[in-house]
């Protein structure tokens, strides 16, 4: 059953390495629940044995399919449903982006959950998390998209109550209502879609070929719907109200979602909607782009103005990803290449800065009890080097040139400019000034204001600011970061991969 | 050979062993888990002897009809007697280990539960290989008798009450389908029910059979608005007897109905008839899931969660004949009757373990049973996914066959009830998770190992269903009343 439509069924590396990149951490997920919590040692080796091999697999698909390799197998479920996993360009970009920083979060974790109780745990689902991404990276059709998607809702929910407190399960309740029923909705649609068309494989420049006055309506419909899918997980306003709430998650896991994982899945999810199941034009025939191009901008303005009056550290970064992640589908319903070039892009730029302030503001919690904005005066003369990252971060959310968002802006600029579309440029101006507003005060008073006395709880004194498996990865996040915006034009920089990208979907 | 060894030793050897059991006590956990350990290879047997030469015939001791009894097994009866094999020994497994470590509970309990079993399995498997309508009759009384024993074995007085009920309901229920049975022999002189399917006339007797039988096996499989036994029965039994009974016995009155519906019956006359029973099991799914999440009690949560997930399978009545999913629909409905009987079987066990490690299965007392009893708790959560229908459960696949089907033919009611249904269950799961996830420092009861895996294979096969539903899902189209239209249209 596995091997190519045709029958034939060989054992080669084409059909193997997806599935390898599925299982390997799933695997590990599993084997790691069987150990218990005190074999730290061995946990720790399988945890950092998955993630580096997950990276091996990804190189070799890089290499390969830079080389036009296609890496693709194929399973039959059920009459009729088909488990598929192909690495196109754009999955790999999202799995190489979740396997970097899976290596480093798993990093961070390890230090960041020392001694607390349930590691096996956590460190089982995080596993299978890795493995749910991998899955929706590389599925090859809407079935298996929504496999791994739900997969993906199931095993975050135990990291968000992980803490077992009464914050915890409310938050994960919330958490798991916006998902399960944005899942619902998406199956329905995806069925739906199967009984028009037959065929829900990912095809570049869409599956739909032709629309009759018959299927506009459905068509329309099946589209917002998974849209409301998708836009669950990618936090579109209104449906963005779980993010926040699921806050409470240990810093690692709050990563997970903003950076690597979950709300990546579903920018992912339209993108790949919008290009590879409906097609650019038929969304322009529709006339389904504008739409989605003004309930992006809403998010990004709407996410921006309520991060400003936020006082809790993690809720103002989780507002700015709620705005920030809405220029992913933005540059994608800009319907032209040069927007979608920055959509594309940003799915990486924003990870990469994202999960540094992350990163940075669970070492603050962490080492010092910091979790306000208001007790963040002088922070950067106790812990320079975390600070450094948050800055670097911060600025590139703003769009400061050389860091990566930058780049992003820049394109999806461009893009609005050559399709004329002269409000998205005031979209972009309007978040950029918001965004100013929300972190230049943050940097200016971690730098430059004295500490108000002694800090909360202070109980970390060793030779570095903190532990070092929590400082060595924001120091290496934000430097990729500073690295994808100064390097952008080198090959196999993240720029260059979108670009790539795109030139297929618009391949004539 | 290897054929009729199997259907035979499918019947035969629980039989005996219960016979056995019955005089010598003592052996009866050793004895069942040897016949629940055999039985899984006689079920394969039959499975893939239907899957190289399609439906088969049988005639015990070659008498033939009208004298002897003729088995019959196609596509649904094999994976049927394989569900119950697998589900079987895992309950018997977690039995024997559950009976051994709950002292509270009268101490002749145990020693009845083994003959009765063996008794129960030997009447569902006798119900799905048959070829005859009265067998059925013969079969379902087996499984009453039992299931009254079972229902009553915890010996309190809530548990017999429930018992009495259940076995006034289930006695009624058997007259109707007598009843029925009556008037079908004396109009076309044949209990067998394929030949029955080719002499069958829509005149006024008929449709008075007709409905004489469906009502008494709606009242067996517990369809909403006669579920009203349910609950009572499955929530006071003994945990492995309440695994048995929602997962396993349900299903033995589901499959008569279908196989009179759709093998005996003239069904296109039945269309009306059949679009309420969809109907009913709408509200079948809606009304049961909504009682599950204002339960209290774990056991009754599960209990009432079977009233919902019995209406998925009464959605297939809805499906015209001539959609070009009724396929797919038949199928899904069997498979999300399989995934249901691991995932329930697994759930009752599961909460079984949890009760006994919290001395209660009030819901509120499970707090901080993730940390105490995580296998526990896993196999609880894996058996939800599949409730829920989420991927990759077979309930999942099942849930989009019918989804695809119920589009189709444009029963958008039934569409929004299958997506409800999964809404309301991940509720009613999700809130007893949230609970065990809860920070907690009481200590419990540890439950023996064999009480928490058991569960945790079962939910682990329900929750992986669907990544095998290729073959059991071809099995299932063997003989099934789409085969022939399905000739060349590949949806």
């Amino acid at each position: 059953m596995f091997g190519d439509t045709d029958g034939g069924y060989t054992v080669n590396w084409e059909h193997i390495l997806p599935l390898l990149a599925v299982v390997s951490s799933f695997a590990t997920g599993c084997i790691i629940f069987l150990l218990g919590t005190e074999r730290v040692r061995t946990r720790t080796f399988l945890n950092v044995l998955g993630a580096v091999l997950m990276l091996v697999f990804v190189g070799f698909m890089l290499f390969g399919v830079s080389q036009e390799i296609v890496f693709q197998s194929r399973y039959s479920l059920a009459p009729g449903i088909y488990l598929a996993f192909h690495a196109d360009p754009f999955s790999l970009l999202f799995l190489a982006l979740s396997a970097i920083l899976w290596l480093l979060t798993t990093v961070y974790a390890i230090g960041y959950l020392e001694h607390s109780p349930h590691r096996n745990r956590f460190f089982g689902f995080f596993s299978l998390c890795v493995s749910a991404t991998a899955g929706i990276a590389l599925s090859a059709n809407l079935f298996t998209f929504l496999v791994f998607y739900e997969m993906l809702t199931l095993t975050t929910y135990p990291l968000v109550v992980h803490r077992g407190t009464g914050a915890a399960i409310r938050g994960g309740g919330i958490y798991l209502a916006y998902t399960i029923a944005g899942g619902a909705i998406l199956f329905l649609a995806i069925v739906w879609l199967q009984t028009i068309l037959g065929s829900i494989d990912f095809t570049e420049g869409g599956i739909i070929t032709g629309i009759d006055d018959r299927h506009a309506t459905s068509f329309r419909c099946i589209f917002t719907m998974l849209i409301v899918g998708f836009g669950v997980k990618a936090a579109l306003v209104p449906l963005h109200g779980w993010l926040p709430e699921a806050m409470v998650a240990p810093a690692p896991v709050s990563a997970l979602l903003h950076a690597v994982a979950v709300v990546k899945a579903g920018a992912f999810g339209i993108v790949r909607v919008v290009y590879d199941v409906y097609g650019v034009e038929t969304c322009s025939q529709l006339g389904v782009a504008a739409p989605l191009a003004v309930a992006a901008s809403i998010t990004i303005l709407y996410g921006s103005m309520r991060a400003v009056f936020q006082d809790d550290l993690k809720r103002r970064l989780a507002y700015s990803t709620v705005s920030q992640v809405s220029y992913i589908a933005l540059g994608a319903a800009l319907v032209g290449p040069l927007g979608t070039i920055g959509g594309v892009v940003h799915l990486v730029h924003q990870g990469l800065m994202k999960i540094t302030l992350f990163f940075a503001a669970g070492n603050l919690a962490e080492t010092l009890g910091v979790h306000k904005i208001s007790e963040m005066n002088g922070t950067a003369r106790r812990m320079p080097l975390t600070m450094a990252a948050f800055t670097i971060g911060a600025l590139g959310m703003i769009g400061v040139p050389p860091i990566a968002g930058f780049v992003s802006k820049w394109f999806i600029g461009r893009g609005a400019a050559a399709d004329q579309q002269w409000w998205v440029i005031f979209v972009l101006i309007g978040s950029t000034i918001l965004n100013a507003i929300y972190f230049l005060p943050i940097i200016y008073a971690a730098w430059f204001k004295e500490p108000d006395g002694s800090w909360p709880h202070d109980h970390h004194h060793s030779r570095f600011e903190t532990h070092l498996p929590l400082l060595v990865p924001p120091i290496v996040t934000a430097l990729f970061a500073v690295l994808a915006g100064l390097l952008a034009e080198m090959p196999f920089s993240p720029l260059d991969w979108a670009q790539f990208i795109v030139s297929r979907e618009y391949r004539p | 050979m290897v054929f009729e060894l199997s259907v035979l030793g499918l019947v035969f050897l629980p039989l005996a062993a219960g016979i056995t059991v019955f005089a010598v006590g003592r052996w009866g956990p050793p004895l069942t888990i040897i016949v629940g350990l055999i039985q899984p290879f006689f079920a394969a047997g039959v499975a893939r002897s239907i899957w190289q030469n399609g439906p088969s015939r049988y005639r015990i001791g070659g008498w033939g009809a009208p004298l002897g009894i003729d088995l019959h097994v196609d596509g649904i009866g094999a994976l049927m007697v394989l569900m119950t094999a697998v589900v079987g020994l895992m309950v018997a497994i977690y039995a024997r280990s559950y009976f051994a470590t709950t002292e509270s509970e009268p101490a002749n309990q145990s020693s009845m539960f083994w003959p009765v079993c063996l008794l129960l399995w030997t009447g569902l498997n006798a119900l799905y290989l048959s070829g005859d309508i009265f067998n059925f009759y013969v079969a379902l009384e087996m499984l009453v008798l039992s299931a009254v024993a079972l229902i009553g074995l915890g010996g309190k007085p809530k548990a017999v009450d429930a018992a009495l009920h259940y076995v006034i309901y289930a006695v009624t229920a058997s007259l109707f389908y007598l009843m029925g049975l009556t008037l079908l022999y004396s109009m076309y002189g044949t209990v067998d029910w394929a030949i029955l399917g080719t002499r069958v006339e829509p005149n006024f007797s008929t449709r008075c059979s007709i409905v004489l039988m469906t009502v008494g096996l709606l009242m067996k499989t517990a369809l909403f608005p006669l579920h009203f036994w349910l609950p009572a029965a499955h929530g006071s039994a003994p945990a492995p007897a309440s695994a048995m009974l929602s997962g396993l016995v349900l299903k033995a009155s589901f499959f008569v109905l279908l196989r009179l519906w759709y093998n005996v019956f003239p069904y296109e006359d039945l269309r009306a008839a059949g679009d309420f029973l969809g109907i009913l099991g709408a509200a079948a799914i809606i009304w049961g899931s909504v009682k599950a999440i204002i339960q209290q009690r774990l056991k009754l949560l599960i209990a009432y969660s079977t009233v919902a997930q019995m209406g998925y399978l009464f959605l297939f009545f809805s499906i015209p004949h001539e959609s070009p999913y009724f396929c797919s629909a038949w199928s899904g409905t069997w498979y999300f009757a399989v995934s249901h009987a691991c995932a329930k079987a697994a759930a009752f066990m599961a909460v079984g373990s949890l009760a006994h490690a919290a001395g209660s299965d009030q819901i509120k007392d499970m707090a901080g049973m993730a940390q105490h009893q995580p296998v526990a708790v896993f196999a609880f959560g894996l058996s939800g996914v599949s409730l829920m229908g989420l991927p990759l459960s077979g309930a999942f696949v099942a849930k989009w066959m019918l989804l695809k089907s119920t589009l189709a033919s444009g029963h958008w009611h039934l569409t929004i009830a299958i997506l409800a249904g999964g809404l309301m269950a991940a509720i009613y799961i999700v809130r007893v998770l949230a609970t065990a996830f809860a920070v907690d420092s009481r200590s419990v009861r540890n439950a023996p190992a064999p009480m928490q895996w058991p569960p945790l294979i079962l939910a682990c096969l329900s929750a992986a269903l669907g990544l095998v539903a290729y073959y059991p899902m071809k099995l299932l189209e063997i003989g099934a009343p789409c085969s022939a239209i399905l000739m060349g249209v590949t949806p």
